[in-house]
């Protein structure tokens, strides 16, 4: 058979794991965080990320306390920081699906480096994300009342609501995703407590691996139940956007009603949730030392990604635009030209260089594969992302039909302070996951590399 | 008392193999141990298809019942008028009636995974020997259980002697 091969023609692909990683070395890198000494730069990034913590707390106990007049919000402008950081932050949390299921199922094996640090993006995104519609209701206490649980007072939710289509959305998203999450560290669980140098280390890993010990007999009921997840999350993260999106395209306002709107968001929650994988991928890799897994190859496919996705997004922001005009309908046409030239126009302007210009760059192959670079667009992306919901939101209620109830709206320092503190939260999450789990799939990485093939080494 | 033969290989295709040949010496009752799954070890090994599959459909057909029944007898019983829209307005029903066919779904994949792997079991008698802790690293294992018919430890070791076996363990199951 070897005689053949001078007919044919050898494609090589280009390598997932740096050659001379062997499965021992690789457990060895992706544990080393784990292992290693404190570092004192994580001790004084938690410090500041709790105080956020402590910040996003006490902002939320003054607004419970005072309530809702503590905020920017106005008439006509009734949804405000709330409903951006919200849609902000679910967005972000759509990277982590994205690459653990619909990539999964593409077969894209690049994945592994990359997917269990989006997952746990994911989920604490989508945490930051829960507590704003949670707050934004004025009657706290009464939170209860967006799930149909039978009550004393025989009452029901509006099941003909977006909104409570999104109540069902993003709490199935959270559950879905975090299982999926829990279901993939298994076997590293394992790998740690059979690392594991303390009883008490022992212990804690050996509890929630719940007993596994990599036999055949469990990873083919594992693998068929990881397929089915990733075939079940792969709609789930296209549906959870599309209805945040309904919370918008179902009402009558101008610059809302639009049916763009589901695969729009789609696409820039992908985009965003891109950008913040790069902007902590970038740093954990240099911080851990994890570059021979996560190599410059798999940041460079994830910013051809980044490319992609805001290409799409510009092309959605054009389409509203040429809907505006086409449809011949005044106050749509004036919604747009309104955001384009009005009193948010500087909100508009940020939201199209930071979206549609910043990326361009990455046409070029020496800036998809520089660290500055691509660090520098994706805080950029993060930066134009939010800056799309709050276009959104609010451009299109401070001026709608009636010139009377036009108004403006500023957000207030309670309001800046939740958001500040809302990124408190996802760093102190984060720093806690990549202290005490695995921030790389151990078991996943291992079987796309070379040796994990039971042909290796053989002529084909 | 049972005992358990853990036998070490040094590759994934070294214990593919193994598995081949043990199963064309007509055994059944062992296990495969590696720190990923292996590619073909299923056949080698000679399993059944999972079960899996259908205990998830079971699962998301009564997250979809579940969903759209709920939707429905709400819609009727606490009768809201919205914009004069049907109090029985069923293509309104299809986010939620969807979202919780994922969850149920979901929620069974992932228990039933559980269940048919016999998860959580936080005792084994593998767990015993400091060896077999390589693993959910980079050991490859074979374990032939004793309670197996024709299962001669010296015979064993002459077979996966022939081979390439690395290493060999007898674990006692006290239980």
């Amino acid at each position: 058979m070897a005689t053949s091969i001078e007919n044919t023609v050898q494609v090589k692909r280009p390598d997932l794991v740096v050659p001379g990683e062997t499965f021992e070395s690789v457990t060895e890198i992706v544990s080393r965080p784990m292992e290693m000494k404190l570092p004192s730069w994580w001790l004084i990034v938690f410090c500041v990320a709790v105080s956020g913590v402590l910040l996003l707390k006490s902002m939320i106990a003054y607004l419970i306390w005072e309530g809702i007049g503590i905020w920017g919000l106005n008439n006509p402008v009734g949804w405000g920081y709330a409903i951006v950081n919200f849609v902000f932050w679910v967005g972000i949390g759509h990277a982590g699906t994205l690459i653990s299921a619909i990539l999964f199922l593409f077969r894209q094996k690049w994945r592994t480096a990359i997917n269990r640090f989006a997952e746990a993006m994911t989920i604490f995104a989508v945490i930051c994300a829960g507590i704003f519609p949670g707050i934004h209701i004025g009657r706290q206490w009464l939170a209860y009342w967006l799930f149909p649980i039978p009550n004393s007072m025989g009452m029901w939710p509006n099941f003909k609501s977006p909104l409570l289509w999104d109540v069902f959305a993003v709490s199935t998203y959270f559950t879905v995703s975090l299982m999926f999450w829990y279901v993939g560290l298994v076997p590293d669980l394992a790998t740690m407590r059979d690392r594991a140098k303390s009883k008490v280390r022992q212990m804690i890993y050996g509890v929630f691996s719940l007993g596994w010990r990599g036999s055949n007999r469990h990873w083919q009921n594992y693998e068929k139940a990881y397929l089915l997840l990733a075939a079940l999350a792969t709609p789930l993260v296209l549906s959870v956007h599309s209805i945040v999106s309904f919370d918008f395209a179902v009402s009558q306002l101008p610059g809302w009603h639009t049916t763009i709107f589901p695969p729009y968001f789609v696409a820039g929650a992908i985009f965003s949730g891109f950008a913040m994988v790069v902007t902590l991928m970038v740093l954990a890799r240099q911080l851990f030392n994890l570059k021979s897994l996560v190599t410059i190859g798999h940041l460079e496919r994830m910013n051809k990604i980044i490319l992609l996705t805001g290409m799409l997004v510009g092309y959605a922001y054009g389409m509203e635009f040429f809907m505006a005009w086409y449809s011949g309908y005044q106050y749509e046409t004036f919604a747009f030209i309104n955001r384009a030239s009005g009193p948010y126009a500087w909100a508009y302007w940020i939201m199209v260089s930071c979206n549609v210009i910043s990326p361009q760059l990455f046409w070029f192959k020496k800036c998809r594969t520089s660290i500055p670079i691509m660090f520098i667009i994706s805080i950029f992306v993060n930066i134009g992302m939010w800056f799309e919901r709050f276009v959104i939101t609010v451009t299109s209620l401070h001026r709608d039909f009636l010139p009377s109830s036009w108004g403006y709206y500023s957000p207030t320092w309670v309001d800046v302070c939740t958001f500040v503190g809302s990124f408190g939260l996802f760093f102190t999450l984060f720093l806690l996951f990549l202290r005490f789990l695995p921030s790389i799939s151990i078991s996943e990485i291992k079987n796309v590399m070379p040796e994990a093939d039971p042909h290796y080494g053989e002529e084909h | 008392m049972n005992e358990i033969l853990l036998a070490e290989f040094s590759s994934p295709k070294a214990l593919l193999k193994a598995a081949e040949v043990l199963s064309d010496c007509g055994y059944s009752k062992y296990d495969v141990y590696s720190p990923f799954p292996i590619h073909g070890m299923d056949d080698a090994m000679k399993l059944k298809h999972s079960k899996l599959g259908w205990i998830v459909l079971c699962g998301g057909s009564v997250g979809l019942l579940t969903g759209f029944c709920l939707q429905t007898w709400v819609s009727l019983h606490y009768p809201l008028i919205i914009s004069g829209k049907p109090f029985f307005s069923y293509p309104a029903f299809v986010p939620v009636t969807f979202e919780l066919m994922v969850l149920f779904s979901a929620f069974s994949a992932v228990f039933g995974m559980f269940a048919l792997n016999k998860l959580p079991q936080h005792y084994n008698p593998l767990f015993k020997s400091a060896y077999f802790r390589k693993a959910t690293s980079h050991g490859f294992f074979i374990g032939l259980d004793s309670t197996e018919k024709g299962y001669d430890r010296e015979k064993l070791r002459e077979l996966l002697g022939t081979i390439g076996v690395n290493h060999i363990e007898i674990i006692e199951d006290s239980e």
